[in-house]
This record gives structure tokens, C-alpha cells and sequence, in this order.
């Protein structure tokens, strides 16, 4: 092209470089926005770990830092305190005296006069101690969780009651045991269920069978949490749970654990199913096909061949479902209630970390003490199911069959 | 070993491996059983109480009267807001991964990331959105500001409150992840031989991009975008941490509106100790928010096969 043209007149640049370099410069342009774009998971994350850490490990410094008022106050205080000294000073002068010439009446309206203005001092100074106490607290509280209540306290206390003002004991313990007795519940019913159900799907079922059962099992995944929740309330606990309790001569209460983990059972399990029939129907056909060979039943061909080939992306499945059930929030605070008890029972009313935080925020929480709570919760929270989802990569990573 | 004892095992084999084939039978059309069920119930809770008079009018203390307006409102506002932010930031995301990036440090932390990053609970983001957009590290004090949009006057603050884009843009944070890996794999399903041809044929990346494999992915990206979006729509945990009103008497006129959703007043509902309220209402409650979950799926199906028709190579 460039030998067709004609060569360009001297000092001037040709038309074709110039549109060349107006789209390298957009190619490059375009491509700076879309890494913007892909930048954008990654400030998500740091912003979170960021808060997090904030609010519940160490405040990091502010604009508007609130020592600063405190600081201010005291200035005022100390101004108003040398104030108050010198009236009392003028009030003791005056009343001397009064009381040496007790008849004259100036003197006396003089000492009146100085008593009211000290009287007044004394009022400003009690209000400037009260916003004083105000503003120290304000500090205190708005401190980073941890530097209010030991982290020690935090993970090993059985009690906890954020509520009480000066006596809050802050014990993560009854929060932790009942998340993970909602995940136990979900996870011995809903694993094998899930398992079973893949198992089912990909060596079983006819496709006419899977035609029905894959859309059943993505409703029943994208069925919003807040429903399963009503489900457990309105329907497992009083229809199922309560006869069956009664049958077998238990109490249960409206709100129990037993319910909450049987919705995140049914929660879970597709899940569950559609990650680990992806890895079942992956391992390739001559495997199975050698196990017959060698006179195995069906049911030895799934369970000892196909599903110890997969059995990595099936326990990376487990290991998501799981780390989902200890994130999952509406349908366990709905169905298993807002009070926090230690020891946990199946039949009782229970709270979990992630139940304690919407509770927490539903309400108009005031900047104190149980704010930070709900950062340090979430803390927790974000490291547990943050090393279950690594833990999985990793085994997906590391373990995975390789079939050509 | 006599004969008796090979075909009495042999027959032990057989019976197990049917009990066991009826056992996994049971659990997989178990969800079956669990989805009629469930959608029984609800809609056995809510008969009678779904009415037009239901659909448009405000929430109100006495059962009768209470409406779901303002919520249904909310809801298709923030979804929209939420769809319009999703979906560039995650399909640019997506084009990046599976395009542009090279096999290296920096793109495999970014795929890290968006896999952990989908895996966070959703209270969390909640945090998220209320310390970033609620609060805004109250780092600034309240402030008003006016500004002209269009021949509207909008006025808002900062830091936002529990406003409407508030609430979108958490939930866009929330479902980017998702909206992410969906594009990607549908990016990867297009042949590289469409991308081997534009460049032979002189286009450079972008015209490549632009003009043959994104139409080529647009039926996969489509889905997932909705298939996220459904799931944001029946998010209530992170709404509640915002601390969205819980009592809202008309719908959001723009994105610096307070707002309230249709997950989040179900919620407000089966909170309350009255039973009407606890057991119909937010059943009527569900049902409309199962409706409007089923409108975008059928919405999402017809747009997926017009596009599908339409791209031939």
C-alpha cells in the first residue's frame, strides 16, 4: 500500500500514519478501560478486607479525626474552670464585704450578682464535663472492636450479649456453634442427597429424565434465600418438625436450628449436584467400560470407579457448598431465630454470625461498641469462607484427573 | 467355593446395587418433590390475598390494606440500575481475562480473585456497601448538592444514605463475579478460527472484538447477566445490612430516591408477630417476587434465542 501511494510532500506526515497512530492509540485506549474493568473485582476485594480490618483490628486515621473534638472540649473546660476560680475569687471578696458593712445595699446587690454569675460558671462547667464524658466515649467506642474487647475474649467467651451497654460481653463461641450446627444439619443431608442426586443424573438417568431434572434442580437453585426461609418458618417447623417432634415425644420450639439446616439442605444440594455431575460425567467412558469388563455391577462401576476419579471435584463441590451454607443468612435468621444460647441444641432457638449482623443493622445502630461487633463478625465470617474457597481451588488445582 | 455361595453373593450384589440405584432415584426427584411442595405451600398460604388492590398500594399496618407498590418499584429500579452498571464493568472484565490478558502473575490473581471473590457471603457485601456508600468511611460531612440532569433537577447527598443506587451499586459488586465468569466462558466458546480470520483479514483486536466475537458470545453473556441479576433480585441480606426504610410510601422517582424491596419487605413481614402478616401476606409477597423471577427468566430465553438466530458462521 504504503509503494502505491505517493510519498508524501517534505514536513508533512502521511495520512496513513496518521490514522495508523490514532488507532494504536484507541486499541490502547480501549484496553486501559477494559483492565480498569477487570481491576474493579480486585479494589472490591481489598475494600473489603480494608473495612474489615478498620472497623475491627486497627482504625486506621481519618480526616476528621474525633480526638481532635475531644481536645477542643478540654480547652473549653479548662478556660471555663479558670473562669469559675476567679468569679468564686470575686463572690468571696464581695461577700467579705457585705459582711463587714452588712447595711449597704450596693454591697449586697454586688454579692447577689457575683453569686449568680459564679452559680452560672458552675451550670457551664458541668455541661462542658458532660460533653467531655460524651466525646471520650465517642473516641473509645469508635476505637477498632479489638482494642475495646481482647481478641482472646472475643474467641474463647461462651456469652454473648452485645446489648447490654457497660456489661456487653462480646463471646464469639455461641454465634460459632450455631453456624456450624446449621452447616453439620445441611451438610449431613444435603452432601449426600446431592451426591446421590449426581450420581443419579449422570450414570442412571435417561436423558429424558435429565431434561426434567436439571431445570427442576436450577430452580430450585435460583430460588431467592428469603423463601426458603418463609418455607422452614411457615411450613417444615409447624407441618413436619412440630408432629414429628411430638411423635417422638421431644419439644421444639417455633424457631429451631433443625429447621434452618434442613432449608440450607435443600439450598445446597443442587449446588452440590450440578458441580459434582460436571466432574462424574468427565471421567471418560473407557473406565467405566473397563469395570464392566471385569464383571462389575453397575453400582460398583459408579461408586468404585467413576466417583473416586472424581473424586477431587467432588470434594471441591462439598467444600463450596459448605463455605456457602456458613455464608447463608436470610432463610437461617428467619427459620432459626435471633437469640444467641450456648451450648446449642438442634431443637432450639439459635443465632448465627450471619443472622447477628442483619439483626445488628435492621435496627438504627448508633456508632458504639455493637457496630464494631458486627465488623469483627464479619471478620470471621470472611476468613472462614475465604479459606474454604482457596482450600477448594487448590484441590481442584492440585488433584485434578487429567484425561486425554 | 461352591455355587451356591457365587450366586447367593451375586444376588446380594444385585439387590444392593438396586437399593442403592432406587436410594439415588429417591434423591434426585426428592428436589422435584421439594420444589412442589414448597411452591404449594406458598401459593396455599397466599390465595386470597393476592389482589390488584395488593399490587398497588402502599404498606400499611392493618393487613387488609397493605399493598406491595413501593417495593415492586424499588425492586425493578434497582435491578435496572444494577443491570446498566453490571453489565459493562463485567463483560469489559471478561473481554480482559480472556482476550487481552497474557498467562502470567497479574491475570491469575484476578481469576483468583473473582473466584473468591464469588464465594464471600453476601451479608458481607452488605458491610461493603454501608461503610463504602452509606457512610462513606464518614470521611465527609453531610452535604447537599443540586444537580441538572436532563431538564430534572436532582438533588442528593453525600455520603449517599440508603438511597437506590446505594443499594444497585452493592449489588452490582455482588453479582459482577458472576456476571464475570459467565462472560468469560462464553467468550471461550467462540472458535479461535473467527479470530484467526478478522486478523488475517487486517482487523485489528478491537474491530475483532467488537464486531465478531462479542455478537458471536452474545446469547452466553445474555444468560449469564440474567441468570446474576435474578439472583441479586432476591438478595435481602445485603439490603438489610444497608439499613434500607423499612416503611416507604411511594416508589423511587430517581436514583437518589430512598427505596425499599420486594425481598427485603417480605422480610419486614414474616418479621412481624402478626400472623396474617407473617404467614399470607409475605406469601402474596413471594409469589410476586417468584413472578417477576420467572419474567426475566422468559425474558431472558426470547432474547437468547433471537440473538441465537441471528448469528450464523
Amino acid at each position: 500500500m504504503a509503494q502505491s501511494s505517493p510519498p508524501p510532500p517534505a514536513g508533512e506526515v502521511n495520512p496513513l500514519y496518521r490514522r495508523f497512530s490514532w488507532v494504536v492509540a484507541k486499541e490502547g485506549a480501549i484496553r486501559a478501560v477494559l483492565v480498569a474493568c477487570a481491576l474493579v473485582s480486585v479494589v472490591t476485594t481489598c475494600t473489603i478486607t480494608l473495612i474489615l480490618v478498620d472497623h475491627a483490628v486497627i482504625s486506621l486515621p481519618r480526616f476528621r479525626d474525633p480526638t481532635l473534638a475531644v481536645q477542643r472540649v478540654q480547652g473549653e473546660l479548662k478556660t471555663a474552670e479558670a473562669e469559675l476560680e476567679s468569679r468564686s475569687a470575686v463572690l468571696d471578696a464581695a461577700k467579705q464585704a457585705a459582711e463587714a458593712q452588712p447595711d449597704d445595699e450596693a454591697l449586697r446587690n454586688a454579692f447577689t450578682a457575683a453569686d449568680e454569675a459564679r452559680f452560672e460558671q458552675r451550670g457551664r462547667v458541668e455541661e462542658l464535663k458532660a460533653e467531655l464524658v460524651t466525646e471520650e466515649k465517642r473516641v473509645s467506642e469508635g476505637q477498632a472492636f479489638f482494642r475495646q474487647v481482647s481478641p482472646g475474649e472475643f474467641l474463647t467467651g461462651t456469652v454473648w450479649r452485645p446489648e447490654a451497654g457497660e456489661d456487653a460481653q462480646f463471646g464469639i463461641l455461641p454465634l460459632l456453634s450455631g453456624t456450624l450446627l446449621v452447616t453439620l444439619i445441611a451438610a449431613i443431608i444435603g452432601l449426600p442427597v446431592g451426591l446421590a442426586s449426581a450420581i443419579y443424573l449422570s450414570e442412571y438417568a435417561a436423558p429424558g429424565t435429565r431434561r426434567i431434572l436439571k431445570p427442576v434442580l436450577e430452580l430450585l437453585a435460583g430460588i431467592p434465600t428469603i423463601v426458603y426461609g418463609y418455607f422452614a418458618l411457615n411450613f417444615i417447623t409447624p407441618n413436619v418438625l412440630v408432629p414429628l417432634a411430638g411423635w417422638v415425644g421431644l419439644s421444639i420450639e417455633p424457631f429451631n436450628a433443625l429447621a434452618g439446616g434442613l432449608v440450607v439442605a435443600i439450598m445446597i444440594m443442587p449446588m452440590v449436584c450440578s458441580l459434582s455431575e460436571d466432574v462424574l460425567r468427565a471421567v471418560p467412558q473407557s473406565l467405566r467400560e473397563a469395570g464392566y469388563a471385569l464383571g462389575a455391577t453397575k453400582f460398583d462401576v459408579s461408586t468404585r470407579i467413576v466417583v473416586p476419579s472424581a473424586l477431587s471435584g467432588i470434594m471441591a463441590s462439598f467444600l463450596l457448598a459448605i463455605s456457602r451454607a456458613i455464608g447463608e443468612t436470610m432463610a437461617v435468621a428467619i427459620a432459626s431465630g435471633q437469640k444467641a444460647t450456648f451450648p446449642v441444641h438442634p431443637l432450639k432457638e439459635i443465632q448465627t454470625m450471619t443472622a447477628f449482623i442483619v439483626a445488628v443493622m435492621k435496627g438504627d445502630a448508633d456508632d458504639g461498641r455493637l457496630l464494631r461487633s458486627i465488623y469483627a463478625v464479619a471478620l470471621l465470617l470472611f476468613l472462614i469462607t475465604l479459606s474454604m474457597n482457596l482450600i477448594s481451588q487448590l484441590i481442584l488445582k492440585r488433584y485434578r484427573e487429567e484425561y486425554q | 467355593m461352591t455355587g451356591g455361595h457365587y450366586e447367593r453373593r451375586l444376588a446380594w450384589r444385585h439387590f444392593f446395587g438396586t437399593a442403592f440405584e432406587w436410594s439415588f432415584r429417591l434423591a434426585a426427584w426428592g428436589a422435584l418433590l421439594v420444589l412442589i411442595v414448597l411452591l404449594a405451600a406458598v401459593c396455599w398460604e397466599a390465595q386470597g390475598w393476592l389482589s390488584w388492590q395488593f399490587l398497588t398500594s402502599p404498606p400499611h399496618y392493618e393487613p387488609k390494606k397493605a399493598g406491595l407498590w413501593p417495593a415492586i418499584s424499588g425492586t425493578l429500579w434497582l435491578i435496572g440500575l444494577a443491570t446498566v452498571f453490571t453489565v459493562p464493568l463485567g463483560v469489559g472484565a471478561a473481554i480482559y481475562l480472556e482476550e487481552y490478558s497474557k498467562k502470567g502473575w497479574f491475570s491469575r490473581q484476578i481469576r483468583l480473585n473473582i473466584s473468591n471473590l464469588a464465594g464471600i457471603p453476601s451479608v458481607v457485601f452488605g458491610i461493603l456497601g454501608y461503610s463504602l456508600f452509606i457512610r462513606m468511611f464518614d470521611w465527609i460531612d453531610r452535604h447537599e448538592f443540586q444537580l441538572s440532569l436532563f431538564g430534572r433537577e436532582l438533588s442528593f447527598t453525600l455520603p449517599l444514605g440508603p438511597v437506590v443506587l446505594s443499594g444497585a451499586l452493592t449489588l452490582t459488586l455482588l453479582s459482577l463475579p458472576v456476571v464475570i465468569i459467565a462472560a468469560q466462558e462464553s467468550l471461550r466458546s467462540v472458535p479461535q478460527s473467527i479470530r484467526e480470520a478478522a486478523f488475517a483479514l487486517g482487523a485489528t483486536k478491537w474491530q475483532t472484538i467488537r464486531h465478531q466475537i462479542l455478537p458471536a458470545a452474545t446469547p452466553g453473556i445474555l444468560t449469564g447477566v440474567i441468570l446474576a441479576m435474578s439472583r441479586a433480585l432476591g438478595e435481602t441480606a445485603p439490603l438489610a445490612v444497608l439499613g434500607v426504610a423499612a416503611y416507604i410510601k411511594d416508589g423511587p422517582s430517581s436514583p437518589f430516591d430512598e427505596f425499599t424491596a420486594i425481598p427485603l419487605q417480605i422480610y419486614m413481614w414474616v418479621d412481624k408477630s402478626d400472623p396474617d402478616f407473617v404467614t399470607h401476606l409475605s406469601a402474596a409477597g413471594i409469589v410476586v417476587l417468584l413472578g417477576v423471577l420467572i419474567l426475566m427468566n422468559g425474558a431472558a430465553i426470547l432474547i437468547r434465542e433471537r440473538f441465537r438466530q441471528k448469528v450464523r458462521w
